[in-house]
């Protein structure tokens, strides 16, 4: 495991292995697909080296029900992918939600739909915090900006996810996933290694058998089931996260999140530079999406602009969270193009100036 | 008990004692009243993990006292992967139908044996989709109405049933393979020895473990229990051979 104070110059990609690792994987379950290469790659030296299991999988959607076994047995378990591959997982992800099985799930988001291209892209937004699968669940989903970001973020989402015993997802993009960072590993001082002894399954020695399910046919059970989730997800709300940058005196806020927004933060130091009054609101925690905090600048009067890698998708989200008192402006910088700050400084100062 | 009484014949431990869904003559019952004696027998009950599939088989978590989880339709082999390999101490033991194994779970079930994982599973075969109605399934025999092959099945269509006890024995991962039928009391004890045999194969971690059952369907058959074990030797019997078709153990001990 990592030193202290080390420093590590790695690609998004491997602080995400690296970060579940520390944060105590016990089961990799993947298949191949760019750009997340790395990731499986990474896992099936380093896994079982302390001790895990790393499976390559025959496809996405035998990988992502491996964790539905894993998971149900209460050990950390993970998968990663890219946007087709996160499609054929969904099935398994809605029953993972179902169950209420913990878990993390990593995408880094490339080009779609359809096979799209291989370089980055925000495309998978709706699909990340609407739920991407059948019926009514809801995905923790994080999204990091940075490589350090990355690792620390993964940490979490292993806490998150047996916290709430729901499926966490990372969202990241080919821009995170490619680029080398300086990276400062860290360990988590206590894994429990009980967590789910409640719930798990470990051989019904000396009491019923448990059964970790999502089907529920006789009349009401369903309801109540639904019930129950709802309450879950009003408890996760309570908890968001974002980067504020810039923001105390700012006229404009722009929010932007995971690669985008760091590139965004570029093109407002710049602006800063030449006197104007722009900040950064960047979401780190996508659902829950930090509605009360954008309220609460929607109140001081102040003006939004939404810039993503799409073509416009959280900014519905941005929208419903200030709608009774303002709205939000759009860029929609085109996938299949890689940004950089320049490309978002006549955007942000042409909302600036106001209609 | 009073004296002259002699207990002849109990429940298995692992069987919780309540009446089960399954329509009068149906064998999904036979079988898991197997299973159920077999982990008792074996004293695996307090070890297993027990996954459920999708189709008439998917209450079998309300009928043996075990810790279970459910798999979405086919992806059985996939989720009894992740638990092993989460649980290599635990017993993992999964129930399949045909449509479930045989069709949208095809590329699970292949994997999962040529990974050679050290797992069990359970293959009822009845020739038809019996939880949605009675449609075509891999399985159904050439000539065989159901609701999506009204005119018979079409082996220049839709193709020949699929024999999977076969395929799965050819699979570098399988240490055990076979088919059995429940169409009679011999057959039955057969049958049972045919399961033990998949499960201890999992006990001495030589890899996978199969298991296939010609059952009945009575209800999408449209047959009386009766004939429908009747259509299990004369009909499926001569295309569905019964047998061994892989056994590692035979090799290790020779
Ligand atoms: C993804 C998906 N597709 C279809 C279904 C509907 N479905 C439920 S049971 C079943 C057939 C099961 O047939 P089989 O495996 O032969 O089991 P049997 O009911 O005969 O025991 C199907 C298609 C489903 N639940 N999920
Ligand atoms: S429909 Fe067929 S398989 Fe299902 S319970 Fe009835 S007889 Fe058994």
């Amino acid at each position: 495991m990592s030193k202290n104070g080390e420093k590590l110059f790695i690609k998004g990609n491997e602080a995400i292995a690296r970060g579940a690792i520390a944060a105590g994987l016990k089961c990799y379950f993947g298949y191949p697909i760019t750009p997340q290469n790395d990731i499986p790659e990474y896992m099936s030296a380093a896994l079982p080296a302390v001790g895990g299991e790393f499976v390559q999988a025959e496809s996405e959607v035998a990988a992502a029900n491996m964790l539905i076994g894993a998971a149900a047995c209460g050990v950390r378990s993970m998968t990663s992918s890219s946007s087709p591959g996160i499609s054929l997982k969904q099935e398994a992800i809605s029953y993972l939600a179902g169950s209420q099985l913990p878990t993390v799930i990593v995408n880094m988001n490339r080009g779609g739909p359809g096979l799209g291209d291989i370089g980055p892209s925000q495309g998978d937004y709706f699909q990340a915090v609407k739920g991407g699968g059948h019926g009514d669940y809801r995905v923790l989903v994080l999204a990091p900006g940075t490589c350090q970001e990355a690792y620390d973020l993964v940490i979490k989402a292993f806490d998150l996810a047996f916290k709430y015993r729901n499926p966490v997802m990372i969202l990241g993009d080919a821009i995170l996933g490619q680029m080398k960072e300086p990276v400062s590993p860290w360990t988590p001082e206590k894994i429990d290694e009980n967590e789910g002894h409640d719930w798990r399954l470990c051989g019904a020695k000396g009491r019923k058998g448990r059964i970790l399910k999502s089907l529920f046919l006789s009349e009401g059970s369903l309801a109540a089931h639904h019930e129950h989730l709802q309450n879950k997800y009003a408890d996760m709300a309570e908890f968001t996260q974002q980067e504020e940058y810039q923001i105390d005196d700012a006229e404009l806020v722009v929010v932007a999140y995971g690669s985008i927004g760091r590139i965004v933060k570029s093109t407002i130091k710049k602006l800063r530079n030449n006197g104007h009054k722009v900040g950064l609101f960047r979401p780190i925690t996508l659902y829950p999406f930090p509605s009360g905090d954008l309220k609460k600048l929607a109140e001081q009067g102040k003006k939004f602009l939404t810039i993503e890698h799409n073509l416009g998708q959280m900014v519905e989200d941005v929208r419903l969270s200030i709608r009774t008192i303002t709205d939000s402006d759009f860029f929609g910088f085109l996938p299949g193009n890689l940004p950089t700050p320049d490309d978002f400084e006549e955007p942000i100062l042409k909302s600036l100036g106001g209609k | 008990m009073s004296e002259q009484e002699i207990l002849a014949f109990d429940k298995a431990d692992a069987l919780v004692d309540i009446p089960t869904h399954y329509c009068p003559g149906c064998q999904h019952g036979v079988t898991q009243r197997l299973a159920g004696e077999l982990l008792s027998e074996m004293g695996l009950t307090e070890n297993t993990l027990l996954i459920t599939a999708i189709g008439c088989s998917v209450f079998l978590y309300n009928y043996l006292n075990v810790d279970s989880v459910e798999a979405p339709h086919g992806r059985a082999p996939a989720v009894a992967t992740g638990a092993k390999r989460a649980r290599p101490d635990k017993f993992v033991l999964s129930y399949q139908g045909d449509g479930d194994l045989a069709s949208i779970g095809m590329a699970e079930i292949m994997h999962c044996a040529n990974r050679g994982e050290n797992i069990s599973i359970i293959f009822v075969n009845n020739t038809v989709y019996g939880m949605t109605g009675g449609q075509m399934a891999p399985t159904t025999m050439v000539g065989q109405k159901t609701t999506t092959s009204p005119a018979g099945r079409n082996a220049s269509k839709e193709g020949m049933p699929i024999r999977m006890a076969e395929i799965i024995g050819q699979l570098g991962g399988t240490a055990f393979s076979a088919r059995v039928a429940l169409n009679n009391v011999k057959n039955i004890r057969k049958a049972k020895k045919a399961m033990k045999k998949a499960f201890e194969v999992q006990q001495k971690e030589l890899g996978f473990g199969f298991i296939e059952l010609l059952a009945t369907c009575p209800t999408n058959w449209r047959m009386t229990p009766i004939k429908a074990n009747e259509r299990i030797e004369e009909e499926l019997i001569p295309y569905f051979p019964l047998g061994v078709f892989k056994d590692l153990t035979v090799e290790t001990e020779g």
